[in-house]
């Protein structure tokens, strides 16, 4: 697979991923308005993924729909971090601190892409990621005194680094004021691993399409 | 205070308005709770805004609206209210007296 390609991605499957694992609490949100802007934030990364499967399935002569839900588990390109699961608001909004942080690096560093389709989405996924990390923000500074929003952050924090290319990690680690991991910690969290939820995940994520293969809708 | 102000957790009632186009007056919305007011503000955009509905909104603590209704009319004079009086009665009245009808 061509490098750009691959690099879209990763980034595609990362936002389709959390998508899906942020709609988790439709429903089930602490309270109505959080409910419904947790779920928009959800959608809105689904809908990131979608214009980036599109760019990348143009090189490659396929569909995004075959991109997102035709691969077999193992050929995600999706970080762990993205995949893990644990119905906890405080552990769901550390994640979403932490990949808010290392995602705004990664668009950064997009926008200054000389790929001129690369860089002009990045710009608008920036623009309604501002919302998102606004949303970070505001809990982050919430729960900041919360022992187990803490906890999750430390524990979580690893994954987070392994979001990104091994260059862009330094300055995540200044920004979030942490020391980088080892590499014998990152190791299992590199992509290309995966977290022991994913399958189950990618079960739910492409039943529907494998129940009709080549079925339109 | 006519309505309560606070809702459970901690949070807050905030009352919105919407502006749909330029130049137009502000409407009454709906109401959300919050914790604070960045939070209503971020809950306002996605309720009321992210469908490009709304050209700005107005983000108010319920608290900070003064509610008032009680209004006298002793004397029943119905000339001052909005519906006015009905015209047909009076002029049925009018003709009567003037033995027209």
């Amino acid at each position: 697979m061509p490098e750009r390609a691959d690099a879209l991605l990763e980034i595609a499957d990362d936002e389709l991923i959390l998508g899906w694992r942020d709609s988790e609490w439709t429903g089930i949100a602490p309270f109505l308005e959080e409910d419904v802007a947790f779920s928009s934030i959800a959608q809105n990364e689904v809908g990131h993924a979608r214009a980036l499967y599109e760019l990348a399935a143009r090189a490659l002569e396929t569909t995004a729909d075959e991109l997102a839900f035709d691969r077999p588990p193992e050929e995600y390109r999706s970080a762990p971090l993205v995949e893990l699961r644990r119905v906890d608001w405080a552990y769901t909004i550390a994640r979403h601190v932490l990949y808010e942080a290392a995602d705004e690096i990664r668009l950064e560093a997009l926008k200054a892409s000389p790929d001129t389709d690369i860089a002009g989405l990045a710009a608008k996924m920036d623009r309604e990621e501002a919302y998102h990390r606004m949303h970070a923000q505001m809990w982050a500074e919430r729960l900041r005194g919360e022992p187990r929003f803490q906890t999750a952050l430390d524990e979580l924090w690893p994954a987070a680094v392994a979001v990104l290319p091994a260059e862009l990690r330094p300055k995540l680690a200044e920004r979030l004021q942490r020391p980088l991991p080892s590499n014998t910690v990152l190791l299992s969290l590199e992509r290309g691993n995966h977290a022991a939820e994913w399958p189950a995940l990618w079960e739910e994520m492409t039943e529907v399409r494998r129940s009709v293969p080549g079925g339109q809708w | 205070m006519g309505a309560e102000d606070r809702a459970g957790g901690g949070r807050v009632i905030y009352e919105v308005f919407r502006q749909e186009r330029k130049g137009q007056a502000f409407a009454h919305a709906g109401s959300l709770e919050a914790p604070n007011e960045a939070f209503a503000e971020e809950y306002a955009r996605e309720f009321y805004g992210r469908r490009q509905e709304s050209e700005a909104l107005w983000v108010v603590s319920r608290s900070a609206v003064h509610e008032i209704d009680d209004f006298a009319d002793e004397l029943e004079r119905n000339y001052h209210r909005v519906d006015g009086y009905s015209l047909k009665a009076k002029l049925k009245e009018a003709r009567e007296r003037a033995g027209t009808s």
